[in-house]
Parts: structure tokens; sequence; C-alpha cells
């Protein structure tokens, strides 16, 4: 990937870094697939599936757009792939640490529709780290429900860092006070915070930023992009490994630029169509049978002195 | 509607309208009774305002009804107006009395956009 000027991540005309490591891998029926990240060499790819089982690996789970409350055509019913989302986290090989959400944990912003979200995320019985959507801002008080409820330990609109294991986390907010016409916005408080909070960091700790809108430019014309995206980003350069995980798209969809690599999960309730194949970014109605390939989550493995997180979309069905 | 004959026939006229008219009515000035009824809807479909543009004389009552599978919203930047989070059917009304140009877009989707024109 190069970088040109300012102008923040792009992507090159084949959309490949071919410097770039991170890998993709489905699970599929029985065993791992692997479909490696947009034409980077499978190769790479087994030898470092094949090296890693050397070490435990450390996991984390991402979960994305719930929108619990959501009952249209496109799935009737989002508390039900909810759970089920849920319950393949008990299925996986390896337990995860813990679990981020990176957004539109309701569809509405009613308390019954976060109460029902907290009951079925927590019967995965892990430590869960959240991010607001837009979708989880539109109470009467835009948001104050969401502070009362997730927010306790965050600043301003809901951002925090931690870290664990050896990386630091940082949960970003992009859907507050966004401007007509524009994308998803940090603001300059949240970056001010940022520069701080990662100044303190050694260029060698793993660094990992979540936030609901791709932090990255995926597709304007459908505001599926961060505003202020790119300054973030400029902070983050000197590190020697970044993982950006985001929701909002409904889809997987990854890219690998210098050391910084991007990663959206799927929902666990509809699935999105691909940028600029539907004349809108609405619900995708699929096949019934279809939809559960499409819903899922992602897991998120580190192995201590290797360089890459390997991150493994997980769909519902397969 | 027949023409209107004198201010205490308008008076008579819309007092009585009022009492026969079921409430959501009731705010439409009488003046423009004789008029093409002033209600216009914008449709929100497929993450669009349609009109995204309007010209309506003042006095109008705009609603806005939103016929996508996700809910959105109708803000004005300048804080003119600001709807609800309209789910799938829902609606939202505001009656622009003073002539101008009012933008607006949608909180959860910014990259949808409108304008009202309210002219004479
Ligand atoms: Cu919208």
């Amino acid at each position: 990937m190069t970088i040109d000027g300012d102008d923040g991540p792009r992507f090159d005309p084949d959309g490949i870094d071919r410097r770039g490591f991170l890998e993709c891998m489905t699970w599929a029926g029985t065993g791992l697939l692997w479909s490696v990240a947009a034409g980077l060499p499978a190769a790479i790819g087994m030898r470092q599936a094949l090296a890693a089982p050397a070490a435990t690996p450390f996991t984390f789970l991402q979960i994305s757009d719930s929108h619990v409350g959501f009952d249209k055509p496109a799935n009737p019913d989002a508390r039900a792939t909810l759970r089920e989302a849920i319950a393949k986290i008990k299925t996986l090989p390896s337990k995860p640490a813990f679990m981020i959400h990176t957004g539109d944990i309701s569809h509405l912003s009613k308390d019954k529709e976060f109460d029902d979200a907290d009951q079925i995320i927590g019967e995965a019985g892990i430590p869960v780290f959240y991010v607001p959507g837009e979708h989880d801002l539109i109470d009467e008080g835009t948001g104050a429900a969401y502070l009362a409820r997730y927010g306790k330990n965050a600043k301003g609109a809901g951002w925090f860092s931690f870290d664990q294991n050896g990386i630091h986390y940082v949960g970003l907010v992009n859907v507050v006070n966004l401007k007509a016409g524009g994308l998803g916005n940090l603001g300059d408080e949240q970056l001010a915070w940022l520069k701080d909070d990662l100044a303190g960091q050694s260029a060698s700790t793993p660094i990992v930023v979540f936030a609901h809108i791709p932090l990255w430019t995926v597709y304007p014309d459908w505001g599926w992009g961060t505003s202020d995206g790119a300054e973030a980003l400029s902070y983050l350069r000197r590190f020697g490994s970044v993982t950006v995980l985001n929701g909002h798209i409904h889809q997987v969809m990854q890219k690998v630029e210098g050391a910084i690599a991007f990663h959206t999960a799927r929902s666990t309730a509809f699935p999105q169509p691909a940028p600029g194949t539907a004349p809108s970014p609405g619900p995708q109605k699929v096949p019934a049978g279809e939809l559960r390939k499409l819903l899922g989550i992602a897991t998120v493995d580190f192995v201590r002195g290797s360089e890459p997180l390997a991150i493994i979309d997980r769909p519902l069905d397969g | 509607m027949p023409p209107i004959q004198s201010d205490s026939a308008l008076t008579r006229r819309a007092a009585l309208l009022a009492a026969l008219m079921p409430p959501l009515f009731i705010h439409i000035p009488a003046a423009a009774e004789d008029a093409a009824p002033n209600v216009t809807v914008i449709r929100i479909e497929n993450f669009s305002f349609t009109p995204a543009g309007l010209t309506v004389p003042p006095g109008t009552t705009v609603t806005w009804q939103n016929n996508d599978d996700i809910p959105h919203t109708v803000v004005s930047p300048q804080k003119v107006f600001r709807s609800k989070p309209l789910d799938t059917g829902d609606r939202f009304s505001f009656t622009f009395a003073e002539p101008g140009v009012y933008s607006y877009f949608c909180g959860l989707h910014p990259h949808m956009v409108g304008t009202v024109t309210v002219a004479r």
C-alpha cells in the first residue's frame, strides 16, 4: 500500500500490500479454510499457520452490530442470531480472554433492547468492552442511556484505553456530532486524548484500535469512513503492529497498510451489500438459508513474539 | 371550496372546519383553505430524501415519511427542527412559517442531505 501525502489510506490499483502480514481465515465445516487477504500468496498463510501452534495463542473476540430490536424481513429476529453468535463462542477451540463489541448493540437505543443485549451477551461469561454505534445514541438524551450503562470508566462520549497481555487497546467513538454531508467523526477533543494516550506507549507495543465506523475510507458515498480518521492513523504509524477493528458495514473487509492492519467484522443481525452494488446500504435480503453464512463474529489471535494478529472470521453457519 | 365572502364568513368557516376536522388538520392556516392542500410529503427511501430539493410557500407543513427498513432522523443543523428517530413507516412534520432556505440531514447517516426552500 502506498500512502500519497497526508491523504490517508488508499488502495493500490490491485488493493494489495505485498509487505503486509494480515491473513484472514474463514471457519468452514470441520476445518480452517484460509481465504487469504486479497491476493496475498496462500503459502505465506500456510507457513504462518504451521508455525503458530508452538506457543499458546492469546485470543480475544470481536462482535459487532447486534442491532437488538431489528425485526425486518432481512432478519425477523436479531435476538435469536445474537444468541447463536454467543453460543458459537462456547464452541471455540480456545476460550477468548474477553470480547470487544464495536457498536450498534441496540437498534433504537431502547432500554429493553440494551437489557436484552446485556442478558444475551452476558451468557458468554467473559468481560466485554463496548464502543457505541450511531444506533446506540438515539435515546432522548442522545447517548445518556449508553453512557450510563457502558461508559462509567470511559472519557468524553465513551472512549477509553486499557492494557492486557502486553497489548494496548484503544476504544474510540466516531458516531457523535456528525456533520451534514460528512462521515464518521472523532473530533478534536478525542484526537488530543488519543495522541496523549499513545505518547506513553513503546513503538514495540502491539496496538489494537477499535471503533464503530471504519477509520479508513471504505466508501464515502455511503458514509463509510471517518472524516478525521487519517489524523488518528498518523499517531499510529510509528508502532510496529497496529490492528484496527471496525463494524458498521456488516461485512468483512480488510486491507494492510504498512504495519497497520484494518479489518471490519460481520454483523450478528443482518448483512449489508458490498459498496456500490445496491441502490443503498440498507439491510440485504437474502434467502433464509443464506443469512447465517453472512452473519458472524471474529476472533483475534495473538502469539507473543510473532508480529501479526491473526483474525479469523467465523460465520454463524459454517 | 366556495370563494371566501367576508372576514366574518371566513372566521365562521374556520371555526366550523376546526370543529369538524380531525385534530391533525386544525393547524392548517384557514387563509389557505381554497388553495391546494399545503401539506407536502418527502419520502425517505434508499437512504435518500425524495425529493431532496423542495420549494414550498410559507405556511406549508412538510411531512417526512421513512419507508426504509432502517431508522433515520431529520435534523436541521441550524436547530430549526429535529425529529426523533423515525423507524419504518414513522412520520415527522414541521410547518415552515418563514421564507428561507432550510437545509437538513439524517443524524444517523449524515451523507443523507436535503433542502426545503420556503418562498412566496
Ligand atoms: Cu439515515
